[in-house]
């Protein structure tokens, strides 16, 4: 789904997190936000998803959202965000609870959901038996299930030891070569933006500006090949240099909360 | 340099706090206890009229039960902590969610609460002595007022403890605000509601207790009182250790209460 990010600008009181954010992204299209910490990244997530208001400017789309899509813009979080209490199934089928369908399409849909993401046999598990990566994998077996039209992945990766992260990115890419949906991501990991991306989108820090736009020819589905490897490199490099003075300075500042 | 000769192996240093269950010393300690006491009383150290032996506590309470007495007194205080129990936990709960999930609510509510929860309840029994009478209600309301207060600042902050990510989540996938407060909020506040609920029912039995020494004919607390006004200090002690089962009682059916609950934590 065509989505349009018209001159937002968002402050949290004085403080200046977005600043005229201008992008267009085009359907099925995978963008990733990447930027130091402070750059306004996640806040441009919020707004994408409705959770929050932008002080000025808007997000438009130029056709509305598919029938089948119960909830068009989703979130994937970096917490997770499951329910302690409910099991696997009942936090997948959470999503689905107050939407009208018949039980049996309810149930089909949080089976289907689960095989897809290899949680078959832990859907009667509570989060708190899982791992980090099971766990996730629950938080994107639940925004699957509403056939999101809009994927928005807030740092989905970030709270995963290096191994489990590497699993999981293998994993978002076998599905999104079977789903069509327009995604969103914010990272702070470079790796997963070269990775990942078919366009990446560096902001600046405070007020978050686009520094600049850098796409990624090479399909996503064909970068593992030795060939592309130093295409990669090349890209991770540029976005480095992009961001390491900013990190930099981002990393030597007294935090205000 | 040798062989092995001058190697020395690194000193441990990493033992202890590290609690480990021992599961016969805590009843060893009870019976230390109880049989250094009868000793001691069997021995002639104890003054029987201060201090009366576990044996005749025993004998007390076995005489209590067979005269009905202890039926009696027992069914009089139940009938008072678990109506005032009850009525003041629902009239808290309903305020303190409703401050924990409405701003407007907090705002209107949590100055009086904060105004009125270091009044020690007890001393409010005879304005309400005055308003219900001497009987049974000015108790129930005691114990219900001393309740309430409690019970409001443990909902509305367990609601607080909630995870706001938790709510976003909620919003995010569109849920109505019905169901974020049926589905997150509550079940989220549980844990906090249920720990009020220990802190609420041992203020009910303090309550109970202060509010029966006032005036009341049958009752635990009464029945102590009068015990003590008669020197009959066996009883007197029969009638804590009713009062000490009773919180032991109250505490284990929480218990199983929260592990039926929260079986997800």
């Amino acid at each position: 789904m065509p989505l349009h990010i018209e001159r937002v600008s968002h402050r949290y009181g004085s403080v200046e997190a977005l600043d005229g954010i201008e992008l267009d992204i085009a359907d099925g299209e995978t963008v990733v936000l990447i930027g130091p910490s402070g750059c306004g990244k996640s806040t441009l997530l919020g707004i994408l998803g409705g959770l929050l208001q932008p002080t000025s400017g808007r997000v438009t789309l130029s056709c509305a959202p598919p029938a089948e899509s119960l909830n068009p813009f989703t979130y994937i979080f970096q917490d997770f965000a499951l329910l302690p209490w409910r099991s696997v199934a009942d936090n997948v089928a959470l999503a689905l609870e107050h939407r009208a369908l018949s039980a049996s399409e309810r149930t089909e849909r949080v089976a289907s959901a689960l095989a897809l993401t290899g949680l078959g046999e832990f859907a009667t598990a509570y989060p708190k038996q899982l791992s980090g990566g099971m766990r996730q994998r629950v938080g994107i077996a639940r925004a699957l299930v509403v056939r999101p039209a809009v994927l928005l992945l807030d740092e989905p990766l970030s709270a995963l030891d290096a191994q489990t992260r590497e699993l999981l990115m293998e994993d978002l890419l076998a599905i999104w070569a079977r789903e069509k949906s327009t995604r969103v991501y914010v990272t702070h990991n470079l790796e997963e933006a070269a990775r990942l991306a078919d366009r990446v989108v560096v902001l600046s820090r405070r007020p978050g500006r686009i520094r600049d736009v850098i796409g990624i020819d090479v399909p996503v589905a064909e970068r593992g090949r030795p060939e592309h490897a130093g295409l990669l490199r090349d890209v991770h490099r540029r976005l480095w240099s992009l961001i390491r003075d900013e990190a930099a300075t981002a990393d030597r500042e007294i935090q205000h909360v | 340099m040798s062989e092995h000769g001058d190697r020395r192996p690194i000193p441990f240093r990493g033992g202890g706090f590290a609690p480990v269950p021992r599961r016969l010393l805590p009843w060893l300690v009870f019976v230390v206890l109880i049989a250094t006491w009868q000793a001691a009383s069997s021995a002639g150290l104890l003054p029987p009229l201060f201090m009366p032996s576990p044996a005749a506590v025993v004998d007390a309470l076995y005489v209590l039960w067979t005269n009905g007495t202890l039926a009696q007194n027992l069914g009089a205080s139940l009938g008072r902590i678990i109506p005032g129990w009850i009525i003041g936990t629902a009239a808290g709960l309903a305020a303190g969610l409703a401050m924990g999930i409405f701003s407007a609510a907090r705002a209107a509510g949590l100055p009086i609460v904060s105004a009125l929860f270091p009044i020690p309840k007890i001393a409010l029994l005879p304005l309400l002595i005055l308003w219900f009478g001497i009987g049974e209600p000015s108790k129930v309301a005691t114990i219900a007022l001393g309740v309430f207060f409690p019970t409001v600042i443990s909902a509305y902050s367990a609601c607080d403890s909630v995870p706001r990510n938790l709510i976003r989540m909620g919003q995010s996938f569109g849920l109505p605000a019905t169901d974020i407060v049926a589905k997150i909020v509550l079940p989220g506040a549980m844990p906090g509601i249920l720990a009020g609920f220990r802190i609420s029912a041992s203020v009910a039995l303090l309550l109970l207790v202060a509010a029966e020494m006032i005036g009341a004919q049958y009752g635990i607390g009464a029945f102590v009182l009068t015990a003590g006004n008669l020197m009959q200090t066996d009883q007197l002690l029969a009638g804590v250790v009713v009062l000490s089962i009773l919180g032991l009682l109250i505490s284990w059916g929480l218990g199983t209460v929260e592990r039926s609950v929260l079986r997800w934590r």
